[in-house]
């Protein structure tokens, strides 16, 4: 059981939270995700570790509510515990010094690519971050990006904070200006990493994207999480998430993440509906396997079969 | 010979096997039950008594771990089924999930002496009733662990090789903690053999029981990743370390195609039914596509492919059908399980192989172009190896298709632990009287040092690593 320390809306369906998880902690390097596993009957879905606490035991991740997991987690408050994580999982980035770095990263994509950011500012490159969102509600973070960067750009899409545009008009005119770029990450939707390769990879910059994959796992063990790179196929939990643009077929990752859309919409649904069920639902049955674990352990076998069967 | 076994030899032979009851296959290939429903006690006693007790019993030398197969069958004549459990338990940690899941024909079944002239005693169902029966009964005396030695051991992985060690180190009291990646203990036979194959309840009993030995358990470590082996030793200070994290990465075909939506390994699809229990779609999260009124084939002739196409079945396919490159003969799958299949309307198209998969615009899987085969010369394995027939390309249409031709070595250890010697596949050396790995203080058995074997091969492998330990943190001589 992990448990949430902290817990704060930091923009429209996105929170923070901070939990304990000792081990991970200690071993978290930028560019490595956890997975977690809310009840008994939960999925697993893999997040971003944003950034980690070694003295505490903490790590922060940062959850955009999009489907029923994600929307169930994010009712959750300080206090509450989650019943599995695991981590930390997948390749840290690369960092060296490039030289000149462009991050490109929207709403949630901005938290998953603050850890790599600090670490490429902290090796002496000159990072130059460039924020996207779809309205000024949807920016966030923007203090941490200022400081994890040399230089700043926030776009939203309807020019209601900073400029107006895509991301990857912002990198255009940066390119366009003749300003040297050596490397280049970009975090967020698939259309967006897709639009920054087809930038970036005629002009040679090496250019890494962080791809979100559907996983199980996470260790390699399940395949589901396959991408095709040139004519390879990769496990992005245990051979990425990040990888080399150039030779992402991105048709084949779109369409692999569309595959349950139909299954996760209805369950969407009936969670909306179900809401305050689900979530005192969650709470008990944490409350049960708590219970059961520690009879087990203080030997006391009937106990935890009647407790189970109780709640 | 049982002393109270008055039937004449000549009578007892006679006996027909006794036939294990099994749920209907109409029935059952719509749910997840277990299909043996396993013997009645007066059954059990029949089938003891068709046991000639042998003076020089061939099942024991064919039953990979030795157990006294003799000795078991005389106690449940006698009616003694707790001291029957007991002696099995001498050599086997795990009885109701080797009775279940035991290839029996091509071990302990196939030494039976009846079985040259008639049916083998049915061993592997006498062993599952005897475990069955001493679990019912809660009378499972929880055997003295000996006083602390003040030495721990880690064990990493919690399949059969990791449980079994478990359970003989904390015997000989040393602290144990078993460290595992996913969160449900039991490695293959929680995310692997199906429900209806083996029921969970009875591998969560085997661990609850452990944890009662004292036996601790940490889910959701993955070594290498959230902790080194390294690190378990100097910094947690583990005095040993056994790597028993099994045979799990899946292999695919390797053919164009294999990226549609609906290609699936083995892997993917059990643990998505098993594990994260799709197929109690309306509790639980995690979907799998759907199978229902489906096309679904599955790639492979061994047990898994076998466990893939039934639960296929089982989740409402509309056909479902196992392609394999061989023939039947030469299927690894257990004899029961082809049999079952069978009866649960599996489509078996043999010597058939998928060199493409197809797909509509959407990137949906339509088919598998599929090319006829021939046996040819025997290859490496001593088995007919497939040969494509020329010009015998056609489509199979399918909606899913899964593949299970087989697994590799899980990786994560040996990539974090570069002192660990590991063969040219990356499957870890270890020396097979003793388990020991090229590094001091860690011992590795079980799928991992192997490859992909069988339950009973990785409980062997892991108590012949607890007594290696033992030995080990007694003498501190490597
Ligand atoms: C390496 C990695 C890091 C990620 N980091 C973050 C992060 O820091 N913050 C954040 O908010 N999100 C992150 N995501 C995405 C997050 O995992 C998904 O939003 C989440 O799984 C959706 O679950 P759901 O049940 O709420 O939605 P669903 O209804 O299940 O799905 C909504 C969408 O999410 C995708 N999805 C569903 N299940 C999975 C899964 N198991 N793995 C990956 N994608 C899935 C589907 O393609 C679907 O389109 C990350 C994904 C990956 C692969
Ligand atoms: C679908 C299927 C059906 C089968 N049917 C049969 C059958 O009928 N009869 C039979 O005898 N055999 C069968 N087998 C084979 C048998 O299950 C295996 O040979 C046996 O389970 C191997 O045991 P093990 O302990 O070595 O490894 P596993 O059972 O594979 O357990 C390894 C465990 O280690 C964990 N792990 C891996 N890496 C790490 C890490 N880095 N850190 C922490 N934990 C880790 C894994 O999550 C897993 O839980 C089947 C296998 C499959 C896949
Ligand atoms: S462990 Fe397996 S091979 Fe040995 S006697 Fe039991 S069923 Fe037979
Ligand atoms: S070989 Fe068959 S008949 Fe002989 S002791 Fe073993 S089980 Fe009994
Ligand atoms: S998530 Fe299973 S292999 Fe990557």
């Amino acid at each position: 059981m992990y448990k949430i320390v902290a817990a704060r809306n930091v923009g429209l369906n996105i929170k923070q939270f901070v939990i304990e998880a000792p081990r991970i902690a200690r071993k978290q390097k930028p560019g490595q995700f956890l997975i977690l596993r809310l009840h008994q009957r939960g999925e697993r879905i893999p997040l971003t570790i944003k950034s980690s606490d070694p003295e505490a035991g903490t790590v922060t991740i940062v959850v955009q509510a999009i489907g029923k997991t994600t929307s169930l987690l994010n009712c959750l408050e300080a206090g509450d515990s989650i019943l599995d994580i695991v981590g930390p999982l997948g390749q840290p980035s690369e960092i060296e010094n490039y030289g000149a770095c462009v991050i490109l990263a929207g709403s949630v994509g901005t938290a998953m690519a603050l850890p790599t950011a600090n670490a490429l500012k902290q090796a002496g490159n000159h990072v130059i971050f460039i924020e996207g969102a779809r309205n000024a509600e949807m920016v966030v973070f923007e203090d941490e990006v200022r400081q994890a960067s040399n230089e700043t750009y926030v776009m939203t899409d309807d020019g209601s904070y900073g400029e107006q545009g895509l991301v990857t008009l912002k990198l255009k005119a940066l390119l366009a200006a003749g300003r040297k770029i050596d490397f280049v990450l970009a975090v967020g939707p698939v259309p967006m990493m897709r639009a920054v390769a087809q930038i970036t990879g005629p002009l040679g910059i090496k250019t890494m994207v962080s791809l979100n994959s559907i996983m199980v796992d996470g260790t390699g063990m399940c395949g589901g999480c396959r991408v095709l790179l040139g004519n390879k196929s990769k496990f992005a939990c245990v051979d990425g998430p990040e990888f080399d643009a150039s030779l992402v077929n991105f048709e084949v990752l779109s369409q692999r993440n569309a595959m349950y859309r139909d299954k996760e919409c209805e369950s969407l649904k009936h969670f909306e509906k179900h809401k305050q069920e689900e979530l005192a639902q969650l709470r008990a049955d944490l409350v049960t396997s708590e219970i059961e674990t520690s009879a087990l352990e203080s030997g006391e076998p009937d106990l935890a079969s009647q407790e189970a069967h109780h709640a | 010979m049982p002393e109270s076994n008055l039937l004449p030899l000549k009578d007892r032979m006679k006996i027909p096997r006794v036939r294990m009851p099994e749920l209907d296959s109409q029935v059952r290939s719509r749910n997840f039950q277990e299909v043996n429903l396993g013997l009645e006690a007066a059954d059990a006693l029949t089938e003891a008594t068709r046991c000639i007790a042998c003076a020089k019993p061939a099942c024991v030398i064919d039953c990979p771990v030795g157990v006294k197969i003799k000795e078991v069958v005389a106690l449940i004549y006698a009616g003694d089924y707790l001291a029957a459990a007991a002696k099995l338990r001498e050599d086997n940690a795990l009885p109701a999930v080797t009775g279940r899941v035991c290839p029996q024909e091509s071990q302990c079944e196939g030494g039976c002496v009846l079985g040259k002239k008639g049916a083998p005693v049915a061993i592997g169902n006498l062993e599952r009733f005897v475990a069955d029966f001493e679990r019912a009964s809660g009378l499972l005396g929880l055997p003295a662990a000996a006083p602390s030695t003040g030495k721990s051991v880690a064990i990493v992985g919690s399949g059969p090789a990791g449980l079994s060690a478990a359970g003989d180190l904390v015997q000989k009291g040393h602290r144990v903690r078993v460290f595992e990646a996913l969160h449900e203990l039991g490695g293959v036979l929680i995310y692997g053999i199906p429900e209806f194959r083996l029921p969970k309840s009875i591998v969560k009993s085997e661990v609850d029981n452990l944890r009662r030995m004292g036996v601790e358990f940490e889910t959701n470590v993955v070594v290498g990743k959230s902790v080194t082996i390294d690190e378990l030793m100097h910094n947690e200070h583990f005095d040993a370390v056994f790597v028993a994290t099994g045979a799990g990465l899946p292999r695919f075909l390797g053919v164009p195609g294999e990226h549609f939506n609906g290609v699936y390994s083995a892997n993917e699809f059990l643990t998505r039914v098993n594990l994260m229990r799709a197929y109690q779609v309306s509790e639980y999260d995690a979907p799998v596509y759907d199978c229902h009124d489906r096309d679904v084939i599955v790639v492979g002739g061994g047990n898994t492919a076998m466990d893939a196409v039934r639960t296929a079945r089982r989740l409402g396919a509309r056909s479902a059908t196992l392609v394999y490159r061989r023939s039947e003969a030469e299927m690894p799958a257990r004899l029961e399980e082809v049999k079952h299949a069978r009866q649960e309307g599996i489509e078996f198209r043999m010597l058939t192989n998928p060199i493409e998969f197809i797909g509509d615009e959407k990137g949906w899987l339509t088919g598998a172009r599929c090319m006829k085969m021939e046996l040819g010369e025997p290859d490496q394995s001593g088995r007919r190896s497939p040969v494509e027939i020329k010009g015998s390309e056609y489509i199979l249409p399918a909606n899913v298709a899964i593949i299970g031709v087989g697994t590799t070595a899980n990786p994560l250890i040996q990539s974090s632990t570069p002192d660990l010697k590991t063969t040219s596949r990356n499957y870890i050396v270890a020396d097979p009287a003793t388990t020991r790995t090229s590094k001091r203080g860690v011992f590795a058995g079980g799928d991992i040092v192997t490859g992909g074997a069988t339950v009973i091969l990785a409980m062997g492998a892991g108590r012949k690593a607890a007594a290696a330990i033992d030995d080990y943190l007694t003498t501190s001589e490597w």
